[in-house]
């Protein structure tokens, strides 16, 4: 053991001090606790000057249900991240075959057969409020789940974390080798941990690129140093952040930088599941030897477990507390540590602050999942689903867009007669090249024609996915324009596929003198 | 501890706070910035700092501090205008190369000159024709059929080019005789006239007798111009007076005016102040308008 010679804090006596006859008291103390024992100048953490050191935060593997769960979350999480730009989907000659593409040349958002033009963003608006709705119902139920389990903070900082235990050992591994010297395992265990994150970064980074540019086309460039400028800003510039965000700066984004936990505090009320300490049945703590009687004392043996796998650096006996995002990670290692000493689980757990303050009283309140709060988000992502639902289902893959002249609203020609012209833009959602019929109806006698075309009923050929613009003049001879008893008379543009049932009609007016 | 301090620490937590009360006993707690965020702050002043001496910055008295890369906002804007000049030489190159009764065949060739022309018309005809090329008095309609020196591209491409009556040799020359002003007619046989020029165009309110009067002084003095029948003639840029437009207005004291004086209004040649390309773009965009022959 060449531990003995380290001159740091660790030895490894430390580590064999037992709460209970088999279960290892750690030497941790939580790096984020109230400060109410000290003068709050001479605090850890809290240094005379005007800024607080970053604690260094060894959180220890826990294994359990939500480390789990955990783990679950992140592959698919993740795999869909990383692996989406990669899907293909067959759209016809000409289209691009990405299956989720953000296409900005083209002003349109590509997802399978769906296609969301520009113009018709507010799907995407839709989409982000019931999220935004979906996550309030969410943290009023059960509180900072996003935060805890599928927050791109919380998994990409769970990935650093799982890469750097790889190089460089779990919890006590990783401190010896931290206090240690500068050798050279050291030195490369280091170095590869940071080589790792900034990889994972790239392909972080890589994977994001991907979805704004056909995936294959863009790796090719990107290897070859063919791809725009824009792309290896972006690239960098996530590769950079992930390495920041999630291997150095981890719970100081959650605790600093984002404004998401504050929000949730409004969202919290007695009902709300969170995780706790059950300081009824816990207290009072104290190491617990063979033999003893569990009567008369808390189930908690003070092992400190829950707060050595926090990677928060708090601990939840103190009770809620701002830093602790919910990941329940202390559950797992506390009811493991039950089994061990023989005690039921769920000394820290899911419970609720009403079910906490029953339970000091005596008897144990149940779970209100149904309050007005929740009934109202659920009411609400009812109805913007149903919404986007119905105007995702009614919506046409053919779009047109009449604008009739307004300088001049008309035109006198020579004969006396008076032309109207309208500029009409037919939008073909489809991914296949169609043909439409363009007519124009409402007054006997007009006469159309469309600029560039010989013949007004001339087939109008759009190309897939693809706009094209329609210069429509319609003339009145003289007699029948006249006859006409209003400056603005109501006509309609039908826009028909040929050998299709598809059509779209707008309604517009003519303009004349008047009577 | 001296009182020099006067710290207050919060009972709860054992932190002091700011001294500031709210509401009696409203305190806020006085936690230190993560050491990170002071440092990433002083970067950020650094950054300024840096920031201030490489681009322009700071205003003096007769100008302003230009920074050491000598960066301006015109420059770029210059170097894009020319960016964007460059991208539109493939197409201006194209239509130039191509005879411009052929430009409207060519999908692309057309959708560059329809909004290279509407650019150019806004920027440079529209003061008197209109933004919309609907005319004014006195200034053509655009968007009709009625082409007084004639509605085919290139007759259009000619008269912006050389314009109207603007004393150049090549301009669109024509003069009608100021008939009243030079004591060519008497005003009674104006009038007479002026009812017979109506009468061409079916007008509802004419003086019958007086246009049957006018029809022989019409024969004599106008119809050389203006042909027999008053349909005029494009070559000689005579309006046809037998349409429904007058663009100078048909009542009977507008066109009586117009006998009076001769009219003849005045348009500026192009040719010498855009380029042969632009002319062309907006030729085809005033053909396209709806009347163009």
């Amino acid at each position: 053991m060449t531990t003995m010679e380290n001159p740091g804090r660790f030895k490894p006596e430390d580590f064999l001090v037992e709460a209970a006859p088999g279960v290892a008291k750690h030497d941790v103390e939580a790096v984020r606790q109230p400060k109410s024992k000290k003068p709050a100048t001479d605090a850890d953490g809290l240094s005379k000057g005007s800024w607080a050191e970053k604690p260094r935060i060894y959180s220890k593997l826990a294994k359990g249900n939500f480390r789990n769960a955990k783990w679950i979350v992140m592959l698919v999480t993740l795999g869909i991240y990383y692996l989406l730009p990669w899907l293909r989907f067959d759209r016809g000659e000409g289209l691009p075959n990405q299956l989720f593409l953000i296409d900005f040349a083209n002003q349109r958002l590509l997802f399978g057969p769906i296609e969301i033009w520009a113009q018709e963003f507010y799907y995407v608006t839709g989409l982000l409020i019931i999220s935004a709705l979906a996550l309030f119902l969410v943290t009023s139920i059960a509180g900072r789940v996003w935060c805890g389990y599928a927050c791109p903070q919380t998994v990409w900082t769970d990935l650093m974390i799982a890469v750097e235990r790889f190089w460089q050992g779990d919890r006590n591994a990783h401190m010896r080798l931290d206090q240690g010297p500068w050798t050279f395992e050291k030195i490369w265990k280091k170095t590869a941990t940071h080589i790792s994150w900034l990889l994972i970064g790239l392909l972080t980074g890589g994977a994001l690129v991907f979805y704004f540019r056909d995936a294959p086309t863009l790796a090719m460039e990107l290897v070859t140093g063919e791809a725009s400028t824009v792309a290896y800003a972006f690239l960098a510039i996530f590769t950079f952040s992930t390495y920041l965000l999630g291997g150095i700066a981890r719970e100081q984004v959650c605790i600093y930088m984002c404004p998401w936990p504050r929000i949730q505090g409004a969202m919290l009320d007695h009902d709300s599941l969170w995780i706790a300490y059950r300081d009824v049945r816990g207290e009072p703590r104290a190491p617990h030897k063979k033999g003893d009687t569990w009567d008369g004392r808390g189930d908690c043996i003070d092992c400190k477990a829950c707060v050595a796998v926090c990677p928060m650096g708090i601990d939840i006996r103190n009770g809620a507390q701002l830093e602790c995002i919910q990941c329940a990670l202390c559950i797992d290692a506390c009811n493991d540590i039950m089994d061990k000493v023989g005690r039921p689980r769920g000394l820290i757990a899911y419970t609720t602050e009403r079910n906490m303050e029953s339970r000091t009283a005596g008897p144990r309140d149940g779970l209100r999942m149904i309050r007005p709060r929740t009934i109202l988000y659920t009411v609400v992502i009812a109805i913007t689903g149903a919404l986007m639902a119905w105007a995702m289902i009614s919506r046409s893959d053919l779009d047109v867009s009449v604008l009739p002249d307004r300088n001049p609203l008309f035109v006198k020609l020579s004969d006396g007669g008076i032309r109207n012209g309208y500029t009409i833009k037919i939008v073909n959602k489809n991914q296949t090249p169609r043909r439409f019929k363009v007519e124009l109806t409402g007054i006997d006698g007009l006469k159309t024609t469309i600029v560039g075309h010989d013949d007004a009923s001339a087939p109008i050929d759009v190309g897939p996915s693809n706009v094209k613009a329609l210069k429509l003049f319609a003339a009145l001879p003289r007699d029948k324009a006249k006859a006409l008893n209003a400056e603005s008379t109501p006509v309609t543009i039908t826009v028909t596929e040929v050998d299709g049932a598809v059509s779209a009609t707008r309604d517009t007016s003519f303009r004349s003198p008047g009577p | 501890m001296t009182m020099a301090g006067h710290k207050h620490i919060d009972e709860v937590t054992g932190v002091e706070t700011t001294g500031h009360v709210w509401d009696g006993d409203l305190c806020e707690l006085n936690k230190p910035l993560p050491k990170w965020w002071l440092y990433v702050f002083y970067a950020c002043c650094v950054w300024a700092f840096g920031y201030w001496m490489v681009y322009p910055a700071w205003p003096t008295l007769t100008g302003y501090t230009q920074g050491y890369l000598g960066y301006s906002q015109r420059a770029a804007v210059t170097a894009e205008v020319n960016a964007a000049k460059a991208a539109q030489d493939t197409y201006r190159q194209a239509i130039a190369n191509t005879p411009i009764t052929e430009v409207k065949g060519k999908e692309d060739l057309m959708q560059f000159a329809m909004a290279g022309g509407a650019a150019a018309f806004g920027d440079n005809c529209s003061g008197c024709h209109g933004r919309g090329a609907q005319g004014a008095l006195g200034y053509p309609n655009l968007n009709d059929d009625d082409w007084i020196w004639g509605g085919s591209v290139e007759q259009i491409e000619y008269t912006i080019a050389h314009g109207i009556r603007n004393g150049a040799d090549e301009a669109r020359n024509s003069a009608m005789p100021r008939f009243g002003l030079d004591g060519i007619l008497e005003p009674a046989v104006i009038s007479d006239v002026a009812n017979y020029v109506r009468s061409l165009s079916g007008s509802e309110q004419v003086d019958a007798d007086a246009a049957g009067r006018g029809k022989a002084t019409f024969a004599e003095q106008c119809a050389a111009c203006h042909a027999e029948d008053g349909k005029g003639n494009q070559e000689m840029g005579a309006p046809n007076l037998s349409d429904a437009i007058w663009l100078y207005g048909g009542s009977q004291e507008a066109v009586t005016q117009s006998i009076v004086t001769g009219r003849g209004g005045a348009m500026p040649a192009w040719a010498p102040r855009l380029d042969p390309v632009t002319v062309k773009m907006l030729a085809v965009y005033v053909h396209s308008l709806g009347g163009g022959k």
